[in-house]
């Protein structure tokens, strides 16, 4: 009971007043982000990391955590009661939810993806906590050359596996590592893309270019777009649920959290896949199939467990082995490498007290939201009030401030323009954003593990292929690429299309 | 810059599209030429060197480049952003978009200057009027409070010290 004894001591972290003041600021902010509209909890992730250079760590990661967790409440509170789902996880819990609002179930859609998402969001914490160090006695033991393929790996599959464009993902990308490369070569102290500009010598700081994509970018966006006509929120009252609510509830979190969690876990797992496959089977399993598309609770009550136990699972590849696989994760990577924290397998081993703080933290995190957002709904959805412009002021204010508080010079807010008006086009392009910051973080460590895989076989190609797992990683990403390759020619060869390939048709059918 | 230009029909929209293809050439090209002037004697200790990977960069952005080009010209479109804000029914509207910048732009220029609690200011009020609040002296007014309470947030809760400009006496 190795895990329970580290598990314990991290409740004694995680409970200490301060601790316990970061995680109940992070949920609030979080829940606060989730809701309002054009900001989520990557951006909030980017905006705040400048400010906790002064707290630690450990407390930093904590309130980051909450805010991860946080954004999945606030989110499913705006989908339900607004219809349009700021993040593409929110896309199924909007389908019914919002159609059970209008129907008058606001109260027990709400409550029903809050529950949901505390049963969900408690289980997948604790399938990580399990998991988590078996992955890490695992990964102890290989060698860079596996930990390069891991990475390409997690790199390749965000970028060709999610997102509807691969050339527009791969295009991303590769903007990402390039601007990861400005800068001084760690190895042989070279500069590269740094044109004469002393300033560039250092790199541009992860913050910055988080800063400016996410909240720069987006801002820039919205305000081109900004919606003239008001949306209607539906009003709502306490969020609660009947007998036969829960009834019809309880099961579908539970098959949510087992779809999710491992999807989550996955290098390119993410929220939109196991939402989606939680969907469906809740409306193939449900007694009452025919009121899938008005406003089913199996419909809400299984994509949030699903969402949320997938946040669970992000975090299994992060601790364990320093792979990021959604934005927020990405983000909080960076603020650990900020702290000078090397992240990856023996993160378990140095830092104990952060991770396992960080891991129960999640469960008291966990329980805060569930707190505040049932009996607070009403209040929270009075967030969608607030007045655009302030809004949207009030990010360029606080990214401005954020990127500018790191050197405390004048040249980063160039950068911050600059990048943000990429962050703008990709928007308006469809370049999906993710690519990029993993890029932006991944490439510069998969170039280090390259250099020293390549040093320890003195230059000898082999030296990439030396272990078994790093080989089986590469046969992986090979089936991976080729995978949509095969299924083209599977369709010419077989023209009748297998019908759950059809999201549309399931959603509307 | 008009608004005909922008995305307002398909067409034009998938012309400038290209512009999208043509950055990352360009990057492409600067991030080989970079790589070229890199001079990196074999070594054994580094039998990589430092220009491998901008190598296989350049190389990768061109390859996005060419391949978004032929994806634009045989009629791919990139899907543009949606969220709760977002209206895109009406194509970018640069009448809010510009004047945003151009509070941007004015922050970074005054704030070595005159001071983050005056480039503040200009930022947010500027910020809020772009996107079309017209209450001048409330948005001011809040304007003025939100750059002195993070300047002193910042002086005293993290120690971090923005800086103060003409008022720096005054502050």
């Amino acid at each position: 009971m190795d895990t329970l004894d580290l598990l314990m001591q991290g409740f004694s972290t995680a409970l200490t007043p301060m601790n316990l003041l970061y995680a109940c600021i992070g949920v609030l902010l979080g829940t606060a982000v989730g809701v309002l509209p054009g900001i989520g909890p990557a951006m909030a992730v980017a905006l705040l990391l400048p400010v906790t250079y002064n707290l630690g760590p450990t407390s930093a990661l904590i309130m980051f955590a909450g805010i991860y967790y946080g954004g999945m409440y606030g989110g499913s509170t705006t989908s339900i009661l607004l219809n349009t789902p700021g993040e593409s996880s929110t896309v199924i819990t909007a389908i019914e939810g919002h159609k059970m609002a209008k129907a008058g179930r606001a109260a027990q859609a709400l409550a029903t993806a809050a529950i949901g998402s505390f049963v969900a969001g408690t289980i997948g914490t604790a399938l990580l906590a399990v998991c988590a160090p078996f992955v890490v006695k695992f990964a102890v033991s290989l060698g860079p050359s596996s930990y390069l393929a891991i990475m390409v790996l997690g790199l390749l599959t965000v970028t060709a596996v999610l997102g509807s464009s691969k050339i527009r993902g791969f295009a991303s990308l590769g903007l990402g590592l390039a601007i990861g490369l400005v800068g001084l070569d760690p190895v042989t102290g070279q500069q590269r893309l740094v044109f004469g500009i002393p300033l560039l010598s250092d790199g541009i700081d992860i913050v910055v270019v988080a800063v400016a994509i996410f909240a720069v970018g987006e801002a820039l966006w919205i305000a081109a777009h900004l919606r003239r006509n008001k949306m209607e929120t539906i009003p709502v009252g306490q969020p609660w649920m009947g007998k036969k609510d829960w009834r019809r509830s309880w099961k579908p979190w539970l098959r949510g959290t087992a779809f999710g969690f491992p999807f989550g876990a996955m290098p390119a797992g993410g929220a939109e896949v196991p939402t989606f496959l939680s969907y469906v089977t809740e409306k193939k399993l449900s007694k009452h199939p025919e009121e899938f598309g008005h406003g089913a609770i199996e419909g809400v009550a299984g994509p949030e467990a699903a969402n949320n136990a997938s946040a669970a699972g992000t975090l299994t590849p992060l601790l364990a082995l320093g792979l990021p696989t959604n934005a927020t994760a990405a983000v909080m990577l960076a603020a650990l490498v900020q702290f000078g924290i090397q992240p990856g397998p023996l993160l378990f081993e140095n830092e104990p007290v952060l991770v396992w703080g960080l891991i129960a933290s999640l469960f008291i995190g966990n329980t805060l939201l569930l707190l505040i957002n049932l009996p607070m709904a009403p209040l929270w959805a009075k967030l969608l009030q607030i007045p655009r412009p302030y809004l949207y002021a009030g990010i360029l204010f606080f990214a401005t401030l954020g990127a500018f508080s790191v050197n405390m010079q004048a040249f980063d807010l160039v950068l911050l323009l600059v990048l943000g008006a990429l962050g703008f086009a990709m928007r308006r392009y469809g370049l999906p954003v993710l690519p990029l910051i993993i890029g932006l973080i991944l490439g510069p460590r998969i170039e280090g593990q390259l250099r020293k895989s390549l040093q320890l076989s003195g230059g000898d190609v082999s030296g990439l292929f030396n272990e078994p797992v790093g080989v089986v990683v590469y046969i992986l990403v090979v089936i991976l690429l080729a995978l949509p390759l095969f299924i083209r020619l599977w369709r010419k060869f077989r023209p009748q299309k297998p019908g759950a390939m059809h999201v549309e048709d399931q959603i509307h059918a | 810059m008009s608004q005909k230009t922008d995305a307002g029909t398909p067409a034009s929209k998938g012309r400038s599209e290209l512009g999208i293809a043509a950055l990352l050439g360009a990057a492409g090209a600067v991030v080989l030429v970079d790589a070229s002037r890199i001079a990196a004697p074999y070594s054994q200790s580094d039998p990589v060197g430092p220009r491998t990977m901008p190598l296989v960069i350049g190389v990768l952005l061109l390859v996005s480049a060419a391949a978004l080009a032929v994806n634009v010209l045989r009629g791919g479109r990139g899907q543009a952003e949606e969220g709760e804000d977002v209206d895109l029914t009406h194509p970018s509207d640069w009448k809010t978009v510009l004047p945003l910048v151009g509070a941007f732009v004015l922050n970074i220029l005054l704030i070595d200057a005159a001071g983050w609690v005056i480039s503040g200011t200009v930022l947010f009020w500027g910020s809020v009027w772009a996107l079309g609040s017209r209450h001048y002296i409330r948005d001011g007014l809040i304007s003025l409070g939100l750059a002195l309470a993070t300047f002193y947030g910042f002086y005293f809760g993290l120690g971090i010290k923005l800086p103060a400009g003409i008022l720096a006496g005054v502050l």
